[in-house]
């Protein structure tokens, strides 16, 4: 090795070393100035840096996210750290696991005065400790141009889907490993009832579905309609999933079957035990306000629980909030998800 | 007593605390009758296995290749083979999904493999390229076939290299997560996925602590194997500078390297499909994943700009390889101690506290991580939501791959010099700063960046540890690929093009800094 080379990489060891100073120093140098309130969420969380800015100016908090996997994996963390929680504030346990977060009592009653402006027309508990912050809906999607090209008529409805015509062009996430593939897994259940979904399922299975373990091969890989060069050209994806299929022409190359679509509800709440339980308060009214409601479309690709707060542009015709979406109750889905989910995978291994 | 101190507060404390939360609600014991967990259990050593058979037999020729051959070209190879490594497995997982659409076992197996070929191929050539070449050919001349000769004089003096790469590879197949999740399909099932499933979707922690049981009796069994081999090679060969031994290969070598040539062409297969991917667009080729990496993606999906995200990488595994380095080194000069101590207590102590410096491999990230939201609060400062948790979990990851390349090498100085140093009067420290630090600074620095590479690219405890405002690259790579809209995944692509990149050079450095040393590492 000449001595050049070894310069080069001592000065390259010595930059690198530099660089890695958050063992050393950092840690916790406590301003003066804004409380600092944890909020607990999901990984899908996303919100504009201007907006969460502005609530810090007005209000003198700070908040601090914290990004706990998707909603299930967030509520269990929740639950098992509730004696001594990570946070002062979560947001996103959505409809499918707030049960088991208000039976571990990890939520405190609080109700905020933007409720009454309308997010509670999704309450599920009495005692409002938790406040519906969005709505989403798992939908099948489809590629408009495929159908187009081939001279077939669009599918509709769920019988469509196991109608032979539609062979092979199904693709589900496994709603062991994927939020959106239990959401069609409980509308399915919604739909056809306990005696009848796991029949509905095996008309599906022999009709070619093809199941894949998440989103992301599902929509970026099989899917026809989207960035991947997929075969499929019907697939289980969001309500609000075309707004991003908008082409050149201005007009969306996808579309989702209204008649299958399965409804969450997200809900933020504050902590039992939180330190700080009036600002974390604050922070609870922030989600359900005007202007962080406002940016959850684009943001997040959810759409607001409060009502009148606008879309969008694009949306009302690409994505429009399905109107009569299926749900079930947050305590039937505690009860029954576990075997549901170990029944769907002994029926698609026979 | 530091490295225990840190496995102890760090691991196996967060690890047990978990786990016994688990016994505490009740059903452990049922949980481990079910057939269930035991046709999980199959099927999980049943994968490894193959997966470690085809990357063992992938990386002997490449081993032959990098460790006899003398060809332009070959320390490219070297290099070129540590990429698979850093590779986030969402992105190796789609690659292969797109390669073997129907892949089934068959692409988990393969998978599995890509990632551990050069484990295989830079532990095996490492002693090979050190092996006396004269008994070989003494055999030759008395007339043995070139196979022959393989098979009765190299084959058993690399035996003990290929076992241990073989367990460190088990392991890593063993409790791989990304790979089987996505490749599995709704279908295949290990240990691992299904202690993800019960720990963080169903809460069912007598379920995952029963699983984390039989997967933890399951390497601790590796552990013994890789162990067992490890010591039948000690003292056993006298090794030479690898400058003796490479030559240009003659006739049926070239079998060999075409063999080698072919195991590296198929790595490159999903490496290249990742850079055309990175590149391509609805409507052609365009380098607007490159220049939205200054960015935030589409929808300013992310916290942080893709190079800020590069950033945050470089500077966590920075702090994971200081912190790795302290513990693993320390770990290490104390297993040499204990082997030296004269006493079965000591050589029993040194043996088991190898086996348990290897254990953070063999344990499911989620139940370190959910461990550490029981444990962590008790300490001072509360460390669950602390920035530091990133380096200490990646550091967990790194130790065990760090006190195997450091061992061997701390072994081989000679105690003799040791003790006339201390006979003239040095003390301890001087000892250690006079004879042994000059002596394997070359094999630390190389162990110190094949952990920062390892470090780079880890993403199970980091994906569950990271903060939303300093995420790391493949943590950065995955959030992207999980959004909707075209740049974002074209902008995943381009990330993983600069990970790779930002690997090659780190090794490339490595490999000038350790170029000429002649001691044995095991990577």
């Amino acid at each position: 090795m000449t001595p050049r080379v070894r310069a080069v990489a001592a000065l390259c060891l010595a930059g690198a070393l530099s660089a890695g100073c958050t063992l050393a120093g950092g840690g916790g140098q406590q301003e003066e100035g804004p409380v600092t309130v944890t909020l607990a969420t999901h990984d899908s969380w996303n919100a504009p840096e201007e907006v969460l800015a502005e609530f810090e100016q007005r209000s003198g908090i700070r908040i601090k996210i914290l990004k706990e996997g998707d909603a299930g994996e967030l509520t269990n963390k929740l639950v098992l750290a509730k004696a001594d929680p990570i946070a002062d504030v979560a947001y996103g346990v959505d409809s499918t696991f707030a049960s088991r977060a208000l039976a571990e009592g990890v939520f405190e009653p609080y109700t905020s005065p933007e409720a009454d402006r309308g997010p509670q027309r999704y309450t599920i508990d009495r005692q409002h400790r938790l406040s519906a912050v969005d709505v989403g809906d798992v939908c099948v999607n489809i590629d408009r141009q495929w159908f187009a090209e081939r001279d077939l008529p669009e599918p509709e409805t769920y019988a469509d889907l196991a109608d032979p015509a539609y062979r092979g062009l199904l693709v589900v996430e496994n709603p062991a490993t994927s939020s959106p593939g239990l959401a069609f897994l409980l509308g399915t259940i919604a739909r056809f009832g306990e005696d009848g979904w796991q029949e509905y399922w095996s008309r599906l299975r022999d009709n070619g579905m093809l199941a894949v373990s998440g989103w992301e091969e599902a929509y970026t890989q099989e899917f026809s309609g989207s960035s991947g060069e997929g075969s499929r050209p019907v697939v289980v994806s969001y309500a609000s999933s075309p707004a991003n299929e908008i082409g050149e022409d201005g007009l969306p190359r996808t579309k989702a079957l209204l008649d299958t679509c399965y409804r969450q509800v997200e809900y933020a709440g504050v902590l039992s035990g939180s330190g700080q339980v009036e600002s974390a308060g604050k922070v609870v009214d922030f989600l359900l306000s005007q202007e962080f409601q406002a940016t959850v479309a684009a943001h997040m690709y959810v759409y607001p629980a409060r009502e009148g707060v606008p879309l969008p542009a694009g949306w009302a015709e690409a994505a429009p909030l399905p109107e009569d979406p299926a749900s079930l109750p947050s305590e039937r889905v505690e009860a029954g998800r576990e075997r549901w989910v170990e029944q769907w995978r002994a029926l698609l291994n026979q | 007593m530091l490295p225990l101190g840190f496995l102890a507060v760090f691991f196996a404390w967060p690890v047990l605390a978990i786990v016994g939360r688990g016994f505490a609600d009740g059903g452990v014991a049922e949980a481990l009758g079910e057939a269930e967990t035991w046709r999980l259990a199959g099927f999980t050593v049943a994968q490894a296995a193959a997966s470690t058979a085809v990357a063992v037999l992938a990386g002997m020729p490449v081993a032959f290749l990098l460790a006899r051959v003398r060809l332009p070209g070959t320390a490219l190879v070297r290099t070129l083979l540590l990429v698979p490594f850093v590779l986030p497995t969402v992105v190796v997982g789609l690659a292969f999904r797109a390669l073997l659409p129907e892949g089934g076992v068959a692409s988990i197996v393969l998978a599995n493999a890509f990632f551990n070929v050069a484990v295989v191929a830079r532990t095996v050539g490492g002693l090979w390229a050190h092996l006396d070449r004269r008994l070989e050919d003494s055999a030759r001349s008395l007339g043995a076939s070139r196979w022959r000769a393989f098979r009765t004089t190299t084959l058993p003096a690399l035996a003990p290299a290929v076992t241990a790469a073989a367990a460190v590879v088990f392991l890593f197949c063993a409790t791989s997560f990304g790979v089987v999740l996505m490749l599995g399909g709704a279908r295949y099932r290990t240990l691992e996925t299904e202690i993800y499933l019960r720990t963080v979707q169903y809460l069912d922690l007598p379920g995952a602590a029963a699983l984390s049981l039989v997967q933890l009796a399951a390497v601790i069994a590796a552990l013994v194997l890789g162990a067992v081999a490890r010591r039948k090679r000690e003292g056993a060969i006298r090794l030479r500078a690898a400058t003796d031994t490479a030559r240009r290969p003659e006739r049926g070598e070239w079998w060999v390297v075409g063999a080698a040539l072919a195991v590296l062409a198929l790595l490159l297969v999903p490496i290249i499909g990742l850079l055309v991917r990175s590149v391509s667009t609805e409507t052609g080729f365009s380098l607007a994943g490159y220049r939205a990496l200054g960015g935030r993606g589409q929808d300013e999906v992310l916290a942080v700009s893709g190079w800020d995200a590069a950033l945050n990488s470089l500077r966590t595994a920075t702090d994971a390889t200081v912190l790795a380095m302290i513990v693993g080194v320390l770990a290490a000069v104390v297993l040499v101690a204990l082997r030296r101590t004269p006493g079965r207590l000591a050589q029993g102590m040194g043996e088991v506290m190898d086996a348990a410096l290897m254990l953070p491999l063999g344990v499911s990230a989620v139940t370190v991580g959910f461990g550490y939201l029981i444990t962590l609060n008790l300490l001072p400062g509360d460390l669950r939501t602390s920035p530091l948790l990133v380096p200490f979990a990646q550091a967990l990851v790194i130790i065990p791959l760090i006190v195997r390349m450091v061992l061997p090498v701390l072994r081989s100085v000679d105690e003799r010099q040791r003790q006339a140093a201390a006979t003239l009067g040095a003390g301890r420290l001087r000892v250690w700063r006079e004879i042994d630090l000059p002596l394997t600074a070359r094999s630390l620095v190389a162990a110190a960046g094949f952990g920062y590479v390892v470090a780079l690219g880890e993403f199970g405890a980091t994906s569950f540890l990271a903060r939303p405002d300093a995420p790391t690259l493949p943590v950065t790579i995955a959030g992207l690929i999980g959004r909707p809209g075209e740049l974002n995944s074209q902008m995943a692509y381009a990330a993983c093009a600069l990970l790779m990149l930002v690997t090659v050079v780190v090794v490339t450095v490595i490999d000038r800094l350790r170029s000429g040393q002649s001691s044995v590492g095991e990577f």
